[in-house]
């Protein structure tokens, strides 16, 4: 089969930081802060990668869009088995208001100008949580759209059987390619990239563009007026037994 | 002459009552399309929250039920005050409220009553189509409020609820998703509103998505974002058998039952029950995690509520730094004595 796969992967603050908020509250403290691939492109990229493993598909793009640091992230998905990268080049003032409306724009000029089958994107960024990217990608291109993917089954080289996950269960949809597909947690378990596969993605190209190459228009649709940390919650008291828990959340009211 | 001046004086004023009256339908001209959550039985709560938000908005609110089967979220619906007229869109194409078809119908909705805001709960329906919409109408999505400072001025929460981002939406329409624990439900009054059938000429099956089937978790129990209470099971309980211990317990409190990622992953419970930053939101009068570390993720998803109870053997646990009630005990000794001893404390 010679399906194309595009992948999006986006750079953020590694899931296990406790977040620090800016003095002037316009954003969030990213110098000198540990950066990862967002897990859940993480998981679009091993399903990727299992694709081609199964023969099911030819090649795998990576995307990244952000500052120049973004190119980590692209090796980090090179040296797990995607072919090529590209690079979109956004300066870190402008990539922090960034927004997936613009963002989905220039994962769908890719996808048409590399003629892809399959985009599949994470189901959300863990920096914004806006869970967007994907639906948007598929309106862009008209495509349909399989969010939430936890299993993808290919029945022939135009179909894809997908089961998402949804408000109170699952459930089974049949979709004709080209399709957009977001990861969800359950879709697998993704790969460590190994040495000597982190060795080989230092020689895999990175092609490099901007939104302007591509003919997107990035201008702000939302200014960040305050950033802040929520409401602390206040120490508790640890009990000795059960029943002196019971008889505290009576007094509460809880019981 | 003077009935010729007369009727000039008239003439006038008419002209300016006129822009007048234009001027305060500009103003009137704001208007909310609020699409509703529901299953084909019944109206989700999630839609009596977001109904909520959207009269904090301030413009006259009117409601979309699409689906299968519309009839009994509608009977619901139009009791709710606050609401000015439901829209109803009842079509086989939408089993299963493919986004591909939703976003269609809404579209034309929207092309024939221009509004100014479109707003959904952030269920996994909305938050499927309406950044579908968004795109096709150059809009950003503005993702799970948590509040509303203005029509175009709003709070929701970034990294896995550790902040609080007030945003300005620049774009001339505004497509929210609502997060429902952040607002109080609204009433089911004695309201009758008008209920109008809109003929939507898009509501079609489209020839590259074919829905296939379901699977819902059947519970007697209630639904976890609605419920006032919540058990949550973590990779403490071992196994999915234990978690009987928690579904007696919810028995007694009518309480939902929920479940960090690790207690999904290990296959113990099904994923709908996932509590966390990617798993379901919930906001109870009583939290009870039981064998739950804690992690950041999970935090997001349930610290906003009311009292939080943390049973654990590690005291260095995370989840004690925001409980209210803490026990450092084997949940496998605390959950049985609990279950032995609660029905003397519960209020009946």
């Amino acid at each position: 089969m010679s399906l194309k796969i595009l992948v999006g992967c986006k750079r953020v603050i590694d899931y296990a930081v406790k977040i620090r908020i800016r003095p002037d509250n316009k954003g969030v403290v990213t110098q000198g802060v540990k950066h990862s691939l967002n897990p859940f492109d993480e998981i679009a990229v091993e399903e990727a990668v299992r694709l081609k493993e199964k023969k099911l598909a030819k090649e795998i793009l990576a995307v990244s869009i952000g500052p120049q640091a973004a190119q980590d992230t692209l090796r980090t998905a090179l040296a797990m088995g995607c072919d090529k990268a590209l690079h979109v080049n956004v300066d870190e003032k402008s990539a922090e208001i960034l927004l997936p409306v613009q963002v989905s724009k220039i994962l769908a000029k890719i996808a048409e100008q590399e003629k892809v089958d399959i985009v599949i994107l994470g189901k959300q960024a863990i920096d914004d949580d806006c869970n967007a990217t994907a639906q948007m990608t598929a309106a862009q291109l008209n495509w349909p759209q399989a969010t939430n993917a936890s299993k993808i089954e290919s029945k022939d080289d135009k179909t894809v059987l997908v089961t998402r996950e949804i408000d109170g269960g699952l459930e089974d949809i049949e979709y004709k390619l080209p399709v957009v597909i977001s990861a969800d947690l359950r879709l697998n378990e993704p790969r460590y990239a190994t040495l000597p596969n982190i060795m080989k993605a230092k020689k895999k190209p990175i092609d490099k563009k901007t939104p302007s190459d591509l003919g997107v228009d990035i201008t702000p649709k939302m200014e960040i007026l305050s950033v802040q940390e929520p409401a602390k919650r206040e120490a508790g008291t640890k009990v000795a037994d059960v029943d002196e828990l019971l008889t505290k959340l009576k007094e509460a009211g809880r019981i | 002459m003077m009935i010729k001046r007369c009727s000039l004086i008239l003439a006038n004023q008419l002209a300016k009552s006129n822009s007048s009256l234009s001027v305060l339908s500009g103003i009137r001209w704001n208007s909310t399309l609020l699409i509703a959550d529901h299953t084909e039985e019944t109206l989700s709560p999630l839609t009596l929250k977001t109904i909520t938000a959207a009269k904090q908005l301030g413009n006259p609110i009117t409601c979309m039920v699409a689906g299968p089967k519309v009839g009994p979220a509608v009977d619901i619906l139009k009791k709710v005050d606050g609401v000015e007229k439901i829209l109803t869109v009842e079509n086989d194409s939408l089993k299963g409220w493919l986004p591909e078809v939703m976003t269609n119908i809404v579209m034309e909705a929207h092309k024939k009553n221009n509004y100014s805001h479109i707003l959904t709960g952030a269920s996994s329906v909305g938050k499927n189509f309406l950044p579908r919409l968004a795109a096709l109408l150059d809009v950003s999505l503005i993702s799970e409020i948590i509040g509303i400072k203005s029509p175009d001025t709003f709070v929701r929460t970034i990294y896995a609820g550790n902040a609080l981002l007030e945003l300005k939406a620049l774009d001339p329409v505004k497509l929210i998703t609502v997060r429902g624990t952040a607002f109080d439900a609204s009433t089911i009054g004695s309201a009758d509103c008008p209920v109008e059938a809109f003929a939507a000429e898009t509501a079609k099956q489209p020839d590259n998505v074919k829905w296939i089937k379901s699977e819902i978790t059947k519970s007697e129990r209630p639904e976890l974002t609605a419920a006032s209470r919540v058990i949550a099971g973590g990779r403490g309980m071992k196994s999915g058998e234990n978690f009987k211990m928690l579904y007696d317990l919810a028995d007694k409190l009518n309480a939902a039952v929920g479940a960090s990622r690790a207690a999904v992953d290990a296959g113990f419970v099904p994923n709908d029950l996932q509590v966390g930053q990617t798993g379901k939101i919930v906001a109870p009068e009583l939290y009870i995690a039981i064998g739950i570390s804690g992690a950041i993720q999970h935090l997001a998803g349930m610290k906003d509520s009311k009292t939080i109870v943390a049973i654990n053997k590690d005291p260095d646990a995370p989840i004690f730094q925001v409980a209210d009630l803490g026990l450092v005990a084997d949940l496998f000794q605390a959950v049985p004595e609990i279950n032995e001893k609660i029905d003397a404390y519960i209020s009946k």
